[in-house]
């Protein structure tokens, strides 16, 4: 084999270990091996995975915390289910639908990134993560008045009701608090295996570029980055729209994949939801995130075995995890045998961007 | 008159707010940790006090007491539990462990207490006061409740200021480090911030029953989280700018919805937080942070 | 890696140490095994057990528990096997605790208990062709293939779905039309929660069908779940606008801190709530003179004198130790309902899904398939899946609901 940069072979390493497992994965589906519970979590988890993708970027890589990263994922999902809807009268194509949803959400939510990032930025730490925090809930609040619907003159808005939308005989497919209802379930595991990929390719290219060095430069010391004439402004902007973007993808492949969504559900709750699959996964680990998000999706629904106690289990695994992944006493009584039995099986990564150790 | 009343309403929800803000802004500005776990003490505070006066049939004060200590202890546990552990882990990994302590306290709430609401007596027995032939009515419980802030607001800051363990939190605050190195146990004193926290958690949840008296194991998480933003309007780690920042939050979340917008009065209070965040970054009362380089 | 090898670890821990007090847990809850060779009929309910909306599923999740432990109880023919599972009012979660529920062997849904989530799982178990009636999820979209004012349609009809509750619409407009020709007030105020499919639902029939009858409506005030504790601003609005009557198409939870607030304001105009103001009586501690005449559209009274609510209603007692509500009430009826729609068709448990969905569509449309139970006499569904219960009006007098005529 030839020389290659350790990124780089990190990089095929984890392309090829993401391709084995969607190929078994979807032969088991297909094949039906895979209980009904487990195969509908399957599309939900590809818009995690890529929420994880798109917050370690603006966390990890970064370094700077956001607490409204659902805000841009509700972007996303109810502007990719107004496209998609519109678009049930041009095609009956649903991978187009799809397809164009999903892109339509990424402008949507990078345009909405550029408007938080733009005057938000400029705070940090603690502060940033309060102001985000914030966008996410007027996120939420706006769209929980937005009435839409689409009839044969196009589409119809409004902020007060239905009623207010004047369209003759048409489809509501915005109705404010009770959110979109009817949408095309269009989404489809290979387009959500795609969309990880395509979320990873970015991340990786970017932080193994000119410009990620750059942006991990801001993280680690932003005063001797300014120094050396890097714009913080501008890499800090762009990094925020693209994860920004990203969410949006996320978004629309998320909220294509059931018949209703709510603005409810991108609440600060679902923000949290994502910082933990980042921070258990390791800030600033990329893969790690992607495993993270996979395991603690699938985590309450093996909890259901557990009845009555299942969220509370879930509380517990969460703050135990945390213990023994953080605390160095705790580490040594198991994690450190298990790296001796497991570690040998798994390779090195190269020094991607982990800032956790 | 109109504006009066609702000025007053702000206040008294404001005051609240303030209450619970304090808690929040005593453990981030001591351990440097976002307590998401601190409206959950809330709720459990209520629910202990609720007990105690339902079930046991207590007077008021002896029912508080008894929340205010069971709330200190569970605050000590917590702390020694789940978050001393993680002293040396970064910021992150102590908050999304709070979160589920958060989670943990809300689901063992509903296994023990059920999931249907309960409902809180006042604590209170002030009679209501009308001024202006009854246009101006200001609730027994606002008294109380700004009267109770105020006292809290002024007992911490002459307790940080003047007692031997207040100076050591103070210390812990600035450097943690040279705390120790001067022989400031430094553990010890964020247990003593936590357990005060606690503390006022409980008397914060008793209040917020009285004031709004419907028990769910999910009470504490709204203003939990509005104070959490109040903590921060004030500039965090300031105990003058969380009591601040509580009214302020009260009395805009109440008077944006009387006079611009009912439907989108969350935006507006969160609209402004983000202009007073932007004009001026570590909040009202805040430090500024001078950065080294 | 670290972590995810502790995460992985801490996982396997923690499905050991649980598995095994979690299995035998669930044989404990379906402790009515049924006896001689009758195979049971696998029946599952959705709903949020926990979080902020579980008072409601675990109402109804109990209600179905004492019905279907009643009828295993007769060693019929008709068996049942219940699974519950919790979907904490969240349509992605409620899609996941369904899809558990047909790797259990699903055969006939009770579910799900709130709307959001019926709305998705009911779409599936459309695609599905399982049967579905639903408890409590009372809006249009759930059964699809309603129309709007202006002939909008959002969900075409899904015709597995029936509702043993009354819709939203129905709601809406049988309030209006109460306080209208009983004359209980003549300018309303409206407080609702619009952040909620539910109150927005009732909200907005309530309106067209006030204009439609002449109901001076004179102020409208909305709340979030973020902001659902404070009132002020909303009854300082009704009582400054002159409502005599304060129209709340919202849970029982808020209405009880209205009720609350507008006595300590000294603000006394008539309130008219909807059956989701039902349970405002249960709830342990409440001062009932609040509650004085207020009056609400409810299908079920636990004070009601006949021999079925009052066997139910003491059940209950002795089992959870609360008094039911509606939501209880709808939870058990579903049960009776599906029960009774069983033993007229003869219909066996080794049927497919697909085949006692049709037939189950067919009996429950059909004319002469009438039920009885606690929240309704003589009901009857129509192909639209609309129960016939007529919404009918109580007034809460000395704690107790008194049937008001007029």
């Amino acid at each position: 084999m030839k020389k290659l940069k350790p990124t780089t072979r990190s990089n095929i390493f984890t392309y090829g270990a993401l391709l084995i497992i969607f190929t078994v994965v979807y032969i088991l589906n297909n094949g039906g091996v895979i209980s009904n519970n487990i195969s509908g979590l399957l599309i939900p988890i590809c818009a995690y995975v890529c929420m994880s993708i798109s917050l370690n970027l603006t966390v990890g890589i970064l370094g700077e915390l956001s607490l409204g990263h659902a805000g841009f994922m509700s972007v996303g999902a109810f502007s990719g289910v107004i496209a998609a809807s519109a678009l049930r009268n041009v095609t009956d194509n649903g991978t187009l639908q799809l397809i164009a949803a999903i892109a339509i959400g990424a402008v949507f939510a990078a345009i909405a990134g550029a408007i938080v990032g733009v005057p938000v930025l400029r705070l940090n730490g603690d502060y940033l993560a309060i102001v985000t925090l914030a966008f996410g809930e007027i996120i939420k609040n706006l769209l929980n008045n937005f009435y839409i619907g689409v009839d044969n003159s196009g589409l119809h808005f409004s902020m007060k009701d239905t009623a207010s939308l004047n369209m003759d005989k048409g489809t509501v497919i915005v109705n404010g608090p009770m959110g979109a209802v009817g949408i095309p379930k269009v989404s489809t595991l290979i387009v959500g295996f795609i969309l990880i990929l395509i979320c990873y390719a970015a991340t990786a290219n970017i932080t193994n570029s000119r410009t990620g060095r750059a942006i991990k430069a801001i993280r680690d010391n932003r005063i001797a980055v300014e120094s050396v004439g890097i714009s913080v402004a501008k890499y800090k902007l762009m990094t925020f729209v693209t994860s920004a973007a990203m969410a949006g993808m996320a978004g629309a492949l998320y909220a294509l994949n059931y018949t209703t969504i709510t603005p409810k559900k991108f609440d600060f709750n679902t923000s949290i939801l994502i910082l933990v699959f980042v921070v258990l996964g390791g800030i600033g680990n990329v893969r790690g995130g992607m495993i993270a998000a996979t395991v603690l999706v699938v985590l309450p629904e093996l909890l259901r075995a557990v009845k009555d106690y299942r969220m509370l289990m879930y509380a517990v695994v969460l703050i135990l995890v945390m213990i023994f992944t953080n605390n160095r006493k705790a580490r040594g009584l198991i994690i450190d045998p298990a790296k001796k039995l497991f570690g040998k099986l798994i390779p090195k990564r190269g020094k991607g961007g982990d800032a956790n150790g | 008159m109109n504006f009066l009343n609702s000025l007053i309403g702000g206040i008294s929800l404001g005051s609240i707010y303030a209450i619970i803000a304090l808690g929040y802004t005593m453990v981030y500005g001591i351990a440097k940790m976002l307590n998401f776990a601190h409206g959950d003490v809330i709720m459990v505070g209520g629910y202990v006090c609720y007990l105690a006066m339902f079930n046991l049939g207590l007077p008021a004060i002896p029912a508080i007491l008894i929340a205010m200590a069971v709330c200190t202890v569970l605050g000590i546990v917590i702390e020694g539990l789940a978050y001393r552990p993680l002293r040396q882990a970064s910021s992150l990994a102590v908050l999304i462990t709070a979160i589920g302590v958060s989670y943990f306290l809300q689901n063992a709430a509903l296994l023990i207490w059920g999931s249907n609401p309960k409902v809180f007596t006042s604590v209170i027995n002030i009679p209501a006061k009308s001024l202006f032939d009854g246009q101006l009515v200001i609730k027994g419980e606002s008294f109380v409740t700004v009267s109770v802030c105020i006292i809290i607001m002024i007992g911490l800051t002459l307790f940080t200021r003047y007692t031997r363990a207040g100076k050591a939190m103070r210390a812990v605050a600035e450097d943690k480090g040279a705390a120790q190195l001067m022989g400031i146990n430094v553990n010890f004193t964020i247990s003593l911030t936590f357990a005060i926290g606690s503390g006022l958690a409980a008397i914060a949840g008793v209040l917020y029953c009285s004031a709004y008296p419907i028990l769910t194991p999910t009470l504490g998480s709204i203003p939990g989280i509005k104070s959490f933003i109040a903590a921060v309007l004030g500039g965090i780690g300031s105990i003058p700018g969380a009591m601040l920042g509580g009214i302020l939050l009260g009395v805009i979340e109440i008077l944006s919805r009387a006079y611009i917008s009912m439907e989108l009065s969350d935006a507006i209070v969160f609209g402004v937080l983000i202009i007073v965040l932007l004009v001026k970054p570590t909040g009202l009362l805040g430090k500024k942070i001078r950065e080294k380089v | 890696m670290k972590k995810i090898v502790a995460l992985l670890l801490v996982l396997v821990m923690a499905c050991a140490l649980f598995a095994a007090c979690g299995e035998k847990k669930s044989e404990g809850s379906q402790s009515d095994k049924p006896a001689g060779e009758v195979k049971p009929f696998v029946i599952g309910g959705i709903g949020p057990l926990t979080g902020g909306a579980a008072t409601y599923g675990n109402a109804a999740k109990n209600g179905a528990e004492i019905a279907v432990e009643e009828i295993n109880a007769l060693k019929g023919d008709v068996q049942f096997t219940l699974y519950y599972e919790d979907d904490e009012h969240d349509p992605e979660k409620s899609l996941n605790a369904y899809n558990t529920l047909k790797d259990k062997g699903l055969q006939i849904l009770l579910g799900t208990v709130t709307t959001s989530p019926c709305i998705e799982v009911s779409a599936q178990a459309n695609a599905d062709r399982i049967f579905e009636l639903t408890p409590s999820a009372s809006s249009t979209d759930v059964l699809g293939g309603f129309e709007d004012e202006s002939g909008n349609i959002t969900i075409a009809r899904k015709d597995n779905v029936f509702q043993m509750c009354f819709t939203d619409p129905n709601q809406g407009i049988a309030s209006a039309e109460y306080i209208k020709t009983n004359n209980i007030g003549t300018k309303v105020a409206v407080i609702y929660k619009n952040d909620d499919a539910y109150s927005t639902g009732i909200y907005q029939k309530f309106i067209s069908q006030a204009a439609k009858v002449g109901l001076e409506v004179v102020s409208i005030t909305t709340f979030t779940a973020d902001t659902a504790t404070d009132f002020s601003v909303q009854l300082a609005d009704a009582k400054n606008n002159g409502a005599d009557l304060v129209f709340l198409p919202i849970y029982f939870e808020p209405a009880s801190l209205i009720l609350a607030q507008a006595n300590s304001m000294g603000y006394e105009p008539a309130f008219f709530g909807v059956d989701g103001m039902d349970g405002i009586l249960t709830m342990k501690n409440f001062d009932v003179s609040l509650a004085e005449g207020v009056f609400l559209l409810t299908p079920f009274s636990a004070d009601a004198e006949d021999e079925q609510t009052k066997n139910f209603v003491s059940t209950y007692q002795s089992k959870f130790g609360e008094i039911p509500n509606q939501f209880a009430a709808d939870g058990y009826d579903t049960v009776y309902a599906l029960y009774n729609a069983i033993k007229k068709g003869n219909l066996t448990s080794d049927m497919t899904n697909a085949e006692l969905c049709e037939k189950l569509i067919g009996i429950f449309t059909s004319a002469d398939f009438k039920f009885d139970g606690l929240t309704g006499s003589g009901v009857t569904w129509a192909t639209t899946g609309e129960v016939s219960k007529a919404p009918k009006a109580v007034v809460i007098k000395d704690g107790v609901y008194v049937g008001y005529n007029g």
